[in-house]
């Protein structure tokens, strides 16, 4: 029989949080930090959305790139927030998660041969997806004493002839930097002068706890270029709603919804009915949400400092990502032994990138309870290490 | 700062006050200047505890009783509600716009206390015009808090 498999998905790594994800849920008395969505239930308003919208029988198709509604609630709230006008006819489209906008921003544009950035720690699927797509993923590996941030210089230095996209995870999953206004100005300039679209991943936007995020397409010169994309998982707590959007130039946003209608059809109707309504009226949620994962990031960061354990203070989304290098061993093994001698669950920070090596992700989407009793099993483990 | 303290202890007044100044950004020195001076200024009155007394015994019953009165020229409803409130059993009493003008609460108490106190007490009242009794079959949510809520994380273990 032929190979009944194509070469190019096989060569493809699978997760590096598989494993760990086996390992971890055979065992008892685990207390996993390794979740990357929220602790918090979706606001009840919006699920009574959902629900309302099931009761009146909307559960049919919507047009491929979503309820108009919904597309005219998502330029307002971009207008809000970020102060860029997009057109609700033709500038945005409604997606399964901001996973599969992704996904289709780089089939819409790449070419074979095309390169895409990505910087690195960072979300684990843009690289498959720019693989998917035809393109070369060129990976930029950030540094901690950057505090994970994209330089200018790093750019450039990776820039070729061939260089097509930039991906921008900011926020960012793993590391939860965020960058400044000022610090993107610096890679909009240079994406501006080279002629680079962006990727720009904003997911986390809601997140931040040192000023609003400034989201890279509202610079100069850097909205036709630019690919926003965003969704309601982490900022509304409605990860299992799976519903994103990509909001970008008309002619890139006219050949995603080319992909997208001939896979996806549309996003789900009940979770876009339910979005409406988030977007209408769940400000207030989320800047609940917000100051508790602020006091649980403090609440952590103390606890880092007590037990000496180095940590650029991150400002976005709920992760941590202390460095464990004194301990002379890999993310991996750091993590399987604190499993295994604890029974406490994290991420190695290299399932996001070799530059992730040396550190581990921590989330804070527990409540503060939990967070204890975590931070008290990593301080022995950590001392145990300490004086062998 | 006073309102994100508010904010934070109003759902869990027993939290260490250390705890506390690491989780709001500030030192513990600033929080118990404003815990105190907001105790002397009346802002906070009180620490009180969230108890399910249906777990502990089953005599106990609360009871909302809304209270139709005549007001009182130059003092309006505060003297009528004054009387009411002075007695040790009532738990709360609010002015209520609408078909009636006070509601009186009683918590914690036995059927037979309900009773007296409403047909002895309440009613013989001067100014009390007809009162209508309540009696709290169950408690679902009090103080924002959802008794024997199911707290259980259905998250999967580890997710990117």
């Amino acid at each position: 029989m032929r190979n009944p498999l194509s070469e190019k998905i096989v060569n493809i790594k699978p997760s590096g949080i598989r494993k760990f994800f086996d390992i971890a849920s055979e065992m008892k008395d685990v207390i996993s930090l390794g979740v990357g969505e929220p602790d918090f239930d979706t606001p009840w308003h919006i699920r009574d959305e959902g629900i309302y919208s099931l009761e009146k029988g909307r559960t049919f198709y919507t047009s491929n790139s979503g309820l108009m509604e919904l597309r005219e609630e998502i330029c307002k709230y971009i207008k809000r927030r970020c102060d860029i006008t997009y057109d609700p006819k033709s500038d945005v489209i409604i997606t399964v998660g901001g996973s599969e906008a992704i996904d289709i921003a780089m089939r819409a544009m790449l070419d074979p041969g095309d390169e895409v950035l990505i910087p690195q720690p960072s979300y684990v699927s843009y690289e498959p997806c720019a693989v998917l797509a035809g393109g070369k993923p060129v990976i930029i590996e950030l540094k901690n004493e950057n505090e994970f941030k994209l330089t200018g210089d790093e750019l450039l230095e990776a820039i070729t002839d061939k260089t097509k996209i930039l991906v921008m995870p900011f926020p960012n999953n793993p590391t939860g930097a965020m960058m400044t206004r000022d610090e993107l100005k610096d890679i909009a300039r240079i994406c501006v002068e080279k002629d680079i679209f962006v990727l720009s991943d904003e997911i986390y936007s809601e997140l931040t706890y040192s000023g609003d995020h400034c989201s890279i397409a509202s610079l100069p010169g850097m909205q036709e270029r630019t690919i926003l994309i965003n969704g309601f998982s982490k900022g509304f707590a409605m990860t299992g709603w799976r519903l994103g959007y990509a909001c970008g130039p008309a002619q890139i946003i006219a050949q995603m919804t080319k992909i997208h209608q001939f896979c996806i059809m549309c996003a789900p109707t009940t979770s876009q009915y339910a979005a409406v309504e988030a977007l209408r009226n769940g400000d207030k949620d989320v800047a609940l949400m917000r100051e508790s994962y602020d006091q649980r990031r403090r609440f952590l960061m103390n606890e880092f400092r007590e037990m000496g354990l180095p940590c650029f203070e991150p400002y976005g989304a709920f992760y941590v990502f202390p460095c464990i290098k004194e301990f002379g061993m890999t993310s991996e093994e750091f993590a399987f032994a604190l499993l295994d001698a604890k029974r406490l669950a994290v991420v190695p920070g290299s399932a996001f990138g070799d530059s992730g090596e040396g550190f581990i992700r921590i989330s804070y989407a527990y409540s503060i309870e939990k967070l204890k009793v975590a931070m008290g099993r990593l301080r022995e483990y950590v001392e145990e290490l300490r004086s062998r | 700062m006073r309102e994100r303290i508010l904010n934070y202890i109003e759902k869990n007044s027993r939290v260490d006050l250390k705890e506390l100044a690491v989780l709001l950004g500030t030192t513990e020195a600033e929080i118990t200047q404003e815990l105190s001076d907001m105790e002397s200024e009346g802002i906070i009155c009180g620490y009180h505890t969230l108890i399910d007394w249906d777990k502990v015994t089953t005599d106990r019953v609360n009871a909302l009783i809304e209270v139709r009165v005549t007001p009182q020229r130059g003092h309006g409803f505060d003297d009528i509600a004054q009387r009411i409130y002075k007695y040790p059993e009532v738990n709360a009493t609010y002015l209520i716009s609408g078909g009636y003008d006070l509601l009186v609460s009683l918590e914690g108490k036995t059927l037979k206390e309900v009773s007296s106190f409403v047909s002895q007490k309440l009613s013989t009242l001067e100014n009390v015009i007809s009162t209508t009794t309540h009696f709290v079959l169950k408690k679902y949510k009090d103080h924002g808090t959802i008794l024997n809520a199911d707290t259980t994380d259905e998250r999967m273990i580890m997710t990117p």
